[in-house]
C-alpha cells in the first residue's frame, strides 16, 4: 500500500459531504465486524494561515473534527478523521480506510472512493463554471477626438 | 464583597420559559429549520464562525437559531462550546494561492493573470429593496462559461518580483495560541493576527475606517481580495501521512499601502493582510487596514498616538465577547457594590454638612 493513494482516500473520506457518504456506504448493505481502538471522538484542529500569504505562521481558528480508530483482526486498522461533528461519518471513514487495504479494496474503490472524487470534482467544475461567467473583460471606448 | 443571595428562582425559570415562547414566534408560520439558515442566512452563518473561531456551519446556524439572531450572543454560544472541544492538532499553513477561487478582484490592477472575476457579491446592485423577494420564491439561476482549471497567482507576487513592494519574510519569532496563553504586550505580529481575524467585525471597520480618514494615515488600495474554498492539510498522527482533513471558505485581502524607503532601501509600497472564515470581506479588508497601521514600528514611521496604532488598545478591545461579557455584568445584581457606594456618599455628605455648620 502506497502512502500516496492512502491520502488520497483518506482526504475524499475527510471532506465527504456526511449525508452523500452516509447513503453510498448503506446502499452497500456490508456488515463487518470491528473493534474499537479509539471510539469516535469530537474534537477541533486549529487552521494555520500564513501573514501575508509568505511571512509568519499564524492561527485563523479552529475546525470541528471527528475521529476514530478501529480495527479488523490484528493487523488492519482503520482511521476515520473527518470534517464536521457527524460520527457515524467517522465510523465510515475508518472502516472505508480500514477495507481498503483488503480484498475488499476494490468493492470501496468503485463504489465509493470513485463517487466522492466525482462528487467533489463536480462541486469544482460548478463554482469553477460559475466564477468564470463573472470574468470582467474590460474594454476601452473610442474618444471622440480620435474618429 | 460579595454576598451570596438567593432567591429569584422562579422568575429565572419562567423567563427562560417565555424566551423561548417568544424565540418560536408565531406558530401559524412555519418553524425555521438549521438548514434554512445554513443555507439562505450564510453571511450570518460565516460572521458567527469567524468571531466564534469556530468553522461549522450547522452549530453557527444552531447558535443563530438559538440567540434569536443576536449576532454576538450566537458567537458567545459558540465560543462557550469551542472551549469543550478537545484540540486535536494544528494544521499546514494554508495554500491560499491554491484557492478554488468563487471570487478575485483587484483594485491596483485592470489586466491581471487570471483575471478579475467578481463572484456572487453586493457590489453593482443598486440597493434597492428587492420586492419580488417579498412576493415568491422565484429566483435567476447562475449562469456558466467554459474555463481554464489554473491556479490564480496572488497579484502582489507581481510587484514582488520588481522589489516594488515590501517583501513578507518569516521572522522566526515564535507565537503563542492567544486563546490558550495570556496576552503579554508587545505582540508578535501573528498573534495580533489571530485577534484580529476573531475580532469583531464593526470594531475593526471603525478603526479601519479612522485610519482612512486620516487617524495614522496609510493610505490604503485593494491589492486583491479573493474569496474560496482552501484544502485544510492536517498530519494524521498515527499514520503520518497528511491528508486534506477540512475544505475551509476564506476571505483574503491584501492591501498595498503607502510606500516607505530609507537611505539603504529605495522607496516601495508595503502592506496589510487580512484573512477570515467565510465569505467576509468587508471585515478582511478592514483586518487589512488595521493589521498595516499596527505595523508602524516596523517600518519606522512616527507613533501618532491614535488608536489603530496602539496595539494594546485595538487588541484588547477588538474581541466583543470579552467586551459585551464585562459590558453587560453592569446589569447583573451589583447590590452590594452599590450598598457601599451609597454609604460612603451618605457619610461625605454628612461631613460636609457638619463642616458648614461650623463655619
Amino acid at each position: 500500500m502506497k502512502n500516496e493513494s492512502r491520502k488520497q482516500w483518506l482526504s475524499y473520506l475527510a471532506t465527504a459531504d456526511e449525508n452523500y457518504l452516509i447513503s453510498l456506504w448503506d446502499n452497500l448493505n456490508m456488515k463487518i465486524e470491528y473493534n474499537w481502538l479509539r471510539e469516535p471522538e469530537i474534537g477541533s484542529v486549529m487552521v494555520q494561515g500564513k501573514a501575508g500569504v509568505t511571512g509568519d505562521n499564524f492561527n485563523v481558528g479552529e475546525v470541528t473534527i471527528t475521529r476514530c480508530s478501529l480495527s479488523l483482526d490484528k493487523k488492519i486498522q482503520g482511521h476515520g478523521y473527518v470534517q464536521g461533528r457527524n460520527k457515524y461519518k467517522s465510523k465510515i471513514a475508518a472502516l472505508c480506510d480500514a477495507l481498503m487495504q483488503t480484498e475488499k479494496k476494490e468493492i470501496i474503490k468503485r463504489n465509493i472512493i470513485d463517487k466522492l472524487i466525482k462528487y467533489k470534482n463536480n462541486k469544482r467544475n460548478e463554482i469553477l463554471s460559475k466564477t468564470e461567467a463573472t470574468k470582467v473583460d474590460f474594454f476601452t471606448l473610442v474618444r471622440g477626438e480620435d474618429k | 464583597m460579595y454576598v451570596s443571595v438567593k432567591g429569584g428562582e422562579k422568575a429565572i425559570n419562567n423567563a427562560h420559559s417565555w424566551l423561548s415562547e417568544i424565540r418560536r414566534g408565531d406558530v401559524n408560520i412555519a418553524e425555521l429549520n438549521i438548514k434554512q439558515i445554513s443555507e439562505q442566512l450564510t453571511l450570518s452563518v460565516d460572521r458567527v464562525m469567524s468571531e466564534g473561531s469556530l468553522y461549522d456551519k450547522d452549530l453557527s446556524a444552531l447558535a443563530i437559531k438559538q440567540s434569536r439572531g443576536d449576532l454576538i450572543e450566537a458567537i458567545f454560544l459558540m465560543r462557550a462550546y469551542r472551549t469543550t472541544l478537545p484540540r486535536i492538532g494544528s494544521s499546514k499553513p494554508i495554500e491560499t494561492g491554491k484557492m478554488l477561487c468563487l471570487r478575485r478582484i483587484s483594485a491596483t490592477f485592470k489586466d491581471i493573470p487570471g483575471k478579475q472575476k467578481l463572484g456572487p457579491t453586493f457590489d453593482y446592485t443598486h440597493r434597492l429593496l428587492d420586492f419580488k423577494l417579498l412576493a415568491d420564491g422565484e429566483y435567476e439561476k447562475a449562469k456558466i462559461e467554459k474555463y481554464d482549471d489554473k491556479e490564480i497567482p496572488h497579484v502582489l507576487s507581481f510587484l514582488n518580483k520588481e522589489g516594488l513592494i515590501q517583501k513578507e519574510i518569516p521572522s522566526g519569532k515564535t507565537s503563542k495560541d492567544i486563546t490558550r496563553n495570556p496576552i503579554n504586550f508587545p505582540l508578535t505580529r501573528s498573534e495580533r493576527l489571530q485577534s484580529l481575524s476573531r475580532g469583531d467585525e464593526g470594531f475593526l471597520l471603525g478603526l479601519a475606517y479612522s485610519t482612512q480618514r486620516g487617524y495614522a494615515r496609510n493610505h490604503a488600495f485593494v491589492g486583491e481580495l479573493r474569496t474560496g474554498y482552501v484544502e485544510v492539510q492536517f498530519e494524521i498522527p498515527e499514520l503520518g501521512i497528511e491528508i486534506n482533513i477540512a475544505d475551509v471558505m476564506f476571505t483574503e485581502c491584501e492591501s498595498v499601502n503607502q510606500f516607505k524607503g530609507s537611505k539603504k532601501i529605495p522607496a516601495q509600497f508595503t502592506r496589510g493582510y487580512g484573512l477570515v472564515f467565510g465569505q467576509l470581506e468587508r471585515k478582511a479588508i478592514s483586518m487589512a487596514l488595521v493589521d498595516r497601521s499596527m505595523r508602524w514600528k516596523e517600518f519606522g514611521e512616527e507613533y501618532l498616538g491614535v488608536a489603530a496604532q496602539d496595539e494594546e488598545f485595538v487588541i484588547s478591545h477588538c474581541d466583543n465577547i470579552q467586551a459585551t461579557g464585562f459590558l453587560e455584568h453592569i446589569k447583573l445584581p451589583h447590590y452590594v457594590d452599590f450598598q457601599a457606594e451609597l454609604d460612603l456618599v451618605r457619610k461625605i455628605r454628612e461631613e460636609y454638612k457638619k463642616n458648614e455648620q461650623r463655619t
